[in-house]
């Protein structure tokens, strides 16, 4: 993050340099078309202006030429397409081995959980060479997390999770800003990305060592919420559908559809049980809207994800 | 020879009175009408820039509180697209001309027109009113839940001016529309239209079908807001996503209401000043078309991080794309038509020509946020501020000005001073690439737009932006004074000092209250401009009045 002068941003991820190619590649395109207007307007105001003796003999409409002219933009603008198309769908595709980070948006910060259940405010702290996969969330406006070092933004909405990921491949300290207008001090709502050698980072976790990891302090309101009373972890009850193995199983609904019980079903779940209630269960469960926030949801689902099935899957940890 | 060509009667001195005024049916008087008013939005949003690029010479929030510089980008945006750009060229020049240039004696429905301009007014004074009593921060887009829930400032009262506003938009579109089809001179083809009309088509049929899409959004923040409807706000069951499609179906055609009118000036001029038939008048016809129906489908490239899928993303992303045919189609079509001609650099030329590199260049960066990838990094930063500049001010502002100079002797029946018009035009050339030009740099660079406040490596493009402001400023308060003083002082200009073609320009000017005295018989082409026409336009700045 120097703040000298620069045209261009540094790059901070193998991705960066992608985005930095096509940009280039626009570059010129736009560079040549504006060149080329630019030289034949002033070319032909000269050469063509009144009282120059020139040849005005006109040669009328051309189709070939307007053909010629409608087809060059189409192909440099498919190229444009398939080009930005491959890249976003990399950009918005995130590896198998990320590291998951919980990032919650609210007026005017962020707050960041790691999994280890160290947390900070408006800082990410990150080790270089691991891709980082950001499990998103606002709890009242819409926010954008952008790093402009990653080329990279995903906007942060209140009721929905979104994600993104990145893997930054220089040690440094980078912007991050809420790129989403967000109300008084949307300017404010500012901080920075540290990314660390694998070692500092080890050693950043340590300096830390009271933190409690996520899915502990997710058991903690799992309890003070007394979800375990229905919910009964080690026994099947008739009142309420059974937790354990529940992470990206599938759920049969009373209507007969089914889901895929990810975060966003999840949370959802907890939130508004009502909304979706499995087959062969009345939906009694009361709703927990506005009584756990946005992180302890996030803490639930990361116990829920610890919790064993009954017949053990292969995607047990 | 030439006849005299000063009618004892025309439009302006028909009635003095201020009711003759508030109560014309005349479309040349609505078109003054709304001009006026236009030129008191246009500058109290010029204000409000002013203030926040002064905010903006040092990275701290330092000249306002967070708060005012809020209301002032919001103020700002809602003021210039609302009141200003979009019924800029349509409801001024467009009101005045297409009865004109068709050869009929008003539009189809004069008492709609007037009630137009009222519905503008009445929602342009709700609008004040709103601002002067606190304001209102959501910026002109309105996202909610920000705008439904969060914020404490005026959103009912902005929106509803906003929705009164849309009706006058309306009613002007629907006007132009039945006009164009119904009320065209015998002869008059639609081929043989001047392409201005065909831009000022196309832009009704955008008014007509898009602004009650944002109508119901903004009564849906409303109720909202009154009443709690859970409709955008998740926290009582809405889903803010949705707002953003509503509004960008509407805002995203309204962006070529903003722009296409201005490219059917842009065809008169260059014609009328290099003496030569458009070169592809067909495709430059459709293309406005084209580019009308194509706006209603590529709303989503304003969402490709909204949390939209990647899929409705890439989808939104290839239509995007084809915007830029018709577009290319156009300048290229303009290029050509300078290719052979006999040129003369006017006021409104300069204008006019100034217009196709700015709205090349606005297009052209419009690429770069249609190509999904380059769009993640640069959007709701300085880029996209910059590239819909180019397009707006750059594009349709200068439009606008080469329009108003260009027919400014048939609205007044008096030249300006050539020479302040062309060092107006060249200064906000210059001044309108010094402030905006930067912002693509720091775009790119990763500056979010509305910061009150930045970090400090943006400061000298920030300060090389203010700089620009101020020299964009003088080039728009030149014009406003000249051309006032040259409704007194300037020389008389005849019916055609440019010896134009075009219908508009063989009634007197000012026109007399009914255009025509017997209803013109069009018999040729639009822009029948011949080559022999050269001999004579050596004289062109001699009055005529005072050759004859």
């Amino acid at each position: 993050m120097d703040s000298g002068f620069r045209l261009f941003p540094e790059q901070g991820s193998a991705e960066a340099a992608r985005v930095d190619a096509l940009y280039y590649f626009l570059l010129s395109v736009s560079g040549f078309f504006t060149a080329l207007v630019c030289v034949l307007i002033l070319f032909f105001v000269v050469r063509y202006r009144r009282g120059a003796k020139v040849n005005r003999h006109n040669l009328g409409t051309n189709v070939t030429l307007e053909i010629v002219w409608t087809i060059i933009p189409l192909v440099l603008t498919m190229v444009m397409f398939g080009w930005g198309a491959q890249v976003y769908f990399d950009m918005r595709t995130p590896p198998e081995d990320c590291m998951e980070i919980h990032v919650v948006g609210k007026q005017w910060m962020w707050k960041i959980q790691h999994p280890d259940g160290r947390r900070e405010i408006n800082q990410l702290h990150v080790p270089v060479g691991r891709p980082v996969r950001l499990q998103m969330i606002s709890e009242d406006v819409i926010h954008s997390f952008y790093l402009p070092a990653m080329r990279t933004k995903m906007d942060v909405l209140p009721g929905k999770y979104t994600t993104m990921w990145f893997r930054p491949t220089k040690p440094g300290r980078y912007h991050l800003f809420c790129a989403e207008y967000c109300g008084t001090s949307h300017s404010q709502m500012t901080g920075e990305l540290v990314v660390l050698e694998p070692d500092d980072y080890a050693q950043w976790l340590r300096n830390a060592p009271d933190d409690v990891p996520l899915e502990s302090l997710g058991r903690e309101l799992f309890q003070q919420f007394r979800c375990h009373t229905c919910h009964a972890v080690d026994q099947q009850t008739s009142r309420c559908p059974p937790l354990e193995g529940i992470y990206n199983s599938e759920v049969t609904l009373a209507d007969g559809s089914t889901v895929i019980a990810d975060e966003a079903y999840l949370r959802e779940s907890i939130l508004r049980p009502a909304a979706k209630v499995v087959a062969g269960y009345k939906g009694v469960m009361p709703t927990y809207q506005g009584q756990i926030g946005e992180q302890g949801v996030l803490q639930i689902i990361e116990y829920l994800k610890t919790l064993e099935g009954a017949s053990p899957a292969s995607n047990q940890e | 020879m030439s006849i005299d060509v000063r009618p004892t009667r025309n439009y302006l001195n028909a009635n003095y009175s201020v009711w003759s005024w508030l109560a014309s049916t005349d479309h040349k008087r609505v078109a003054i009408l709304y001009m006026i008013s236009l030129t008191l939005f246009f500058f109290v949003g010029g204000a409000a820039a002013v203030l926040f690029r002064l905010e903006l010479m040092t990275p701290p929030g330092d000249l306002v509180i967070s708060e005012t510089y809020n209301k002032l980008f919001t103020l700002h945006g809602v003021v210039m697209v609302f009141f200003f750009l979009v019924p800029s060229v349509p409801a001024t020049l467009g009101n005045f001309l297409l009865p004109l240039m068709i050869g009929a004696k008003d539009l189809a429905f004069p008492k709609i027109n007037l009630a137009s301009w009222y519905l503008f007014m009445a929602g342009g004074l709700f609008t004040i009113a709103a601002i002067v009593v606190g304001g209102v921060d959501t910026g002109w887009t309105f996202y909610t839940p920000y705008s439904s829930t969060y914020s404490n400032t005026n959103v009912i009262a902005t929106a509803v001016g906003i929705f009164i506003v849309g009706f006058s938009s309306v009613f002007t579109g629907l006007n132009f529309i039945v006009t164009t089809h119904t009320m065209r001179a015998p002869g008059m083809t639609w081929f043989r239209l001047p392409l201005f009309v065909w831009a000022l088509y196309a832009t009704s049929l955008i008014m007509v079908l898009g602004t009650p899409v944002l109508a119901i959004s903004l009564l849906l923040v409303a109720v909202e807001r009154l009443f709690e409807v859970g409709i955008f706000d998740p926290a009582i069951g809405g889903d803010p996503l949705l707002f953003q499609h509503l509004f960008w179906f509407y805002s995203h055609p309204a962006v070529y209401i903003m722009i296409l009118p201005g490219m059917g000036v842009v065809s008169e001029v260059i014609t009328c000043f290099s003496r030569k038939r458009i070169f592809g008048y067909t495709f430059i016809a459709f293309s406005s078309l084209a580019i009308a129906v194509l706006g209603f489908l590529v709303w989503g490239h304003h969402m490709f991080v909204s949390g939209q899928s990647i899929y409705a993303g890439m989808i939104f992303s290839f239509l995007s794309m084809f915007v830029a045919v018709p577009s290319a189609i156009k300048v290229f079509n303009w290029t050509a038509t300078l290719y052979k001609g006999s040129i003369t650099l006017t006021t409104p030329m300069l204008y006019a020509l100034g217009f196709i590199g700015l709205f090349t260049m606005g297009g052209l960066t419009g690429l770069f946020l249609a190509t999904l990838a380059v769009d993640v990094h640069v959007h709701d930063t300085y880029f996209i501020v910059a590239h819909f500049h180019y397009i707006m001010v750059g594009g349709m502002v200068m439009a606008y000005l080469g329009g108003i100079h260009f027919w400014w002797p048939k609205m007044t029946g008096r030249l300006y001073p050539e020479w302040w018009g062309r060092i107006s035009a060249v200064l906000i050339f210059f001044g309108f690439n010094l402030t905006f030009f930067p912002q693509f740099v720091l775009g790119y660079l990763g500056m979010p737009r509305r910061y009150h406040a930045y970090a400090e490596e943006f400061q000298v493009l920030n300060v090389m932006s203010s700089a620009g402001a101020s020299i964009l400023g003088v080039g728009y308060l030149l014009p406003l004074a000249y051309l006032i003083w040259s409704l007194k002082y300037g020389k008389r200009s005849g019916p055609n000092p440019w010896r134009a073609k075009g219908l508009e320009w063989e009634t007197p000017s000012p026109p007399t209250t009914h255009n025509f005295v017997d209803t013109p018989v069009v018999t040729g082409p639009a822009y029948d401009y011949l080559p022999k026409d050269e001999g004579e336009l050596e004289e062109r700045h001699v009055p005529v009045e005072s050759a004859s």
